[in-house]
């Protein structure tokens, strides 16, 4: 599966369309991270609106998208987690472990980077 | 469609089971959250059977209780076993460099939570949730 990135002025759009295997999702982290380094994208998000379950595995993964990228100078904002998702997530235990930016919507995950390079 | 059994041996056997638990509970009559939960601990359960046995079985099931309609699901291997099992329930446990909250999680997640294992033999995690 070829996920798109896209490239709107220095920001890059990842939108998850589908339920995606551990392997694709250790794919698309080094694509992304490749393709910040290649343009200088300065932020990335990442709309994960689609997607009805996220476990363990894919919320580290976004940890470690947002943690190098900060390493490279680039910031990352999820948006788009399902109310259901949510819950489930602090159910899980997920709540020390999670160190990424979020927004409700896309537009607003927009905001939150242009006011951090302001 | 009353009960499934699935091998599972790698990565793309997870979305496999989370699809078919999905519609299972979708059949019960689960509403939408309680389908996030227990998807959500079965795809942990099944990822350690990948990552700690490399395989195993799932097996889905309708499940009946005093008028009450359930889920039940059983993730089978015959791995290494786990020589500390409330250890191994704690929050942050891992010997697998993961965040640790896999089983605790899929215990907090689902109503009934029971883990059999035997060092060298394997380990049998069997877990339900009854509709409200
Ligand atoms: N099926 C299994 N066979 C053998 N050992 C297991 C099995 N399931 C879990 N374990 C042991 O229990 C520990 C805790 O499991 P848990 O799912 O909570 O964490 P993890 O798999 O290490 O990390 P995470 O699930 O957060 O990515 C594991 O590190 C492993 O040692
Ligand atoms: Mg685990």
């Amino acid at each position: 599966m070829i996920i798109p990135i896209l490239k709107i002025g220095d920001v890059l759009i990842v939108t998850l369309q589908s339920e995606l295997t551990d392997r694709e999702v250790e794919e698309l982290s080094h694509d992304i991270l490749d393709k910040i380094n290649k343009v200088g994208a300065e932020g990335v998000i990442i709309d994960i609106t689609a997607l009805k379950v996220v476990d363990s595995f894919m919320a580290r993964s976004l940890n470690s998208i947002a943690s190098a990228a900060t390493l490279l100078g680039s910031e990352v904002v999820v948006v788009g987690i399902q109310p259901a998702v949510a819950l489930t997530l602090v159910e899980l235990g997920l709540r020390v472990s999670w160190g990424v930016k979020t927004a409700l919507n896309l537009e607003k995950g927009l905001e939150i980077l242009k006011k951090e390079r302001a | 469609m009353d009960e499934q059994m699935i091998e599972v041996k790698n990565d793309t056997d997870i979305i496999r089971v989370r699809r078919i638990v999905r519609e299972m509970a979708v059949e019960i009559g689960f509403g939408e959250l309680d389908q996030t939960r227990i998807i959500t601990a079965i795809s942990e359960l099944t990822r350690n059977i990948i990552v700690h046995a490399s395989s195993g079985k799932v097996l889905i099931k309708e499940v009946q209780k005093t008028g009450k309609r359930g889920i039940e699901i059983t993730c089978a291997d015959e791995g290494p076993g786990i020589v500390d099992i409330e250890l191994a329930l704690k929050d942050g446990y891992t010997t697998s460099g993961g965040l640790g909250i896999g089983m605790t999680g899929a215990r907090r997640l689902m109503d009934e939570f029971k883990v059999e294992s035997v060092v060298g033999s394997g380990t049998t995690v069997i877990v339900k949730k009854w509709m409200k």
